[in-house]
């Protein structure tokens, strides 16, 4: 097992350095830059994740952080303009599947198992929500992962999720395995 | 003293305004299609497909966030509902007196199979339902009522009484 995201897995969540002072993730360890890009490639094809204008932040070995700017259309509670859970499940479930895919030992294929998010707090109206996901373990067919959700106050979560998630082997004696996303993606049955 | 029962199209006037008052009021309900039957006091929450809501392009399959947003806002729809039912049945409250929506604690959802690109339905229950907290159970099926493809439970805030 090589040791690639162990900069995430040496954090808990709380320890996590604010976005702007952390060091370039993944700095020691080679890139599996054509899964990162596998990854951010099939992100920006998710027809749901472009209704709501959700935007790839960054993508490494086995972690990912996506944004989505406040939207008057995605709001929950018409008497505090705050936005739907719902869109915050979105954009939390989102993460946690890049953060699968692009994890260097799985294959680029995955589907939810299960998601649990915890809300902390109503995401303050008009500000953009960020979510940070790591998957920290994984076995041959399942992967873990957590995610914290922030608005603009980095030091307050807004919510926190676990998932679950469809594993299978990142194998490297398949040379076909990453020719593009379509095939990648076909069978990925739960 | 005894009064001559109401019409029927006045009862279902009163409540299907009620509904709609509260469901209405959700831009995120609009923004996903989302909306509900009524048949008495049950509730079916309906998303009809559309393209916007697909998470997997190759299967196709419906996208896990747009399935845990459906389900969340029948949870909540179906307990605000259960908590002013007894008020609209009296007549006794009008959409500019609803109480603050319920606010979600936590919410879990179970994936059971891969959402289909065709319309989805689901039904909550609430648990339990104290003066702070509520638990609602969600079940989610496409086109067979016994094979779910998603259900969820959450834990809700009530909103104060004042």
């Amino acid at each position: 097992m090589d040791d690639a995201g162990m900069f995430w897995k040496s954090l808990a969540p709380d320890q996590m350095a604010p976005i702007d002072e952390r060091k370039p993730v993944a700095q020691d360890h080679a890139m599996n830059e054509q899964k990162t890009k596998l990854t951010r490639q099939f992100m920006e094809a998710l027809p749901h994740g472009k209704a709501l204008d959700m935007q790839v932040a960054g993508v490494g070995d086995g972690w990912a952080e996506l944004t989505m700017a406040y939207d008057e259309r995605f709001i929950g509670d018409p008497e505090t303009g705050v936005i739907h859970g719902g869109a915050i499940s979105a954009l939390m479930d989102t993460c946690c599947g890049a953060a699968v895919m692009s994890h260097p030992q799985l294959a680029t294929i995955t589907a939810t198992i299960d998601l649990r998010i915890d809300y902390m707090r109503s995401a303050t109206p008009h500000q953009r929500i960020l979510c940070r996901a790591e998957c920290y373990h994984v076995t041959r067919s399942v992967a873990f992962v957590r995610a914290t959700a922030y608005d603009e106050d980095m030091e307050n979560p807004v919510a926190t999720a676990t998932a679950a998630f469809t594993a299978s082997a990142n194998d490297p004696r398949d040379p076909e395995r990453l020719k593009n996303v379509g095939d990648t993606v076909k069978g990925t049955v739960l | 003293m005894s009064r001559k029962p109401e019409p029927v199209q006045v009862i279902k006037q009163r409540r299907d305004g009620a509904l709609k008052a509260l469901v209405g009021r959700i831009p995120y309900a609009q923004f996903l299609g989302i909306h509900f039957d009524r048949r008495g006091d049950e509730l079916t929450g309906i998303m009809p497909f559309k393209e916007d809501l697909i998470g997997n392009p190759v299967l196709p399959a419906l996208h896990g966030g747009a399935i845990a947003a459906f389900l969340e806002m029948t949870a909540i729809t179906e307990l605000s509902w259960s908590m002013l039912w007894a008020d609209i049945e009296h007549g006794e409250i009008s959409p500019e007196d609803f109480p603050r929506l319920p606010k979600t604690i936590d919410f879990t959802v179970d994936y059971l199979r891969s959402g289909l690109p065709r319309d989805a339905y689901a039904r909550a229950r609430v648990n339990r339902s104290g003066r702070r907290y509520a638990s609602v159970h969600v079940e989610a099926w496409q086109d067979n009522r016994t094979k779910l493809f998603a259900q969820a439970t959450g834990h809700f805030l009530m909103p104060s009484k004042d």
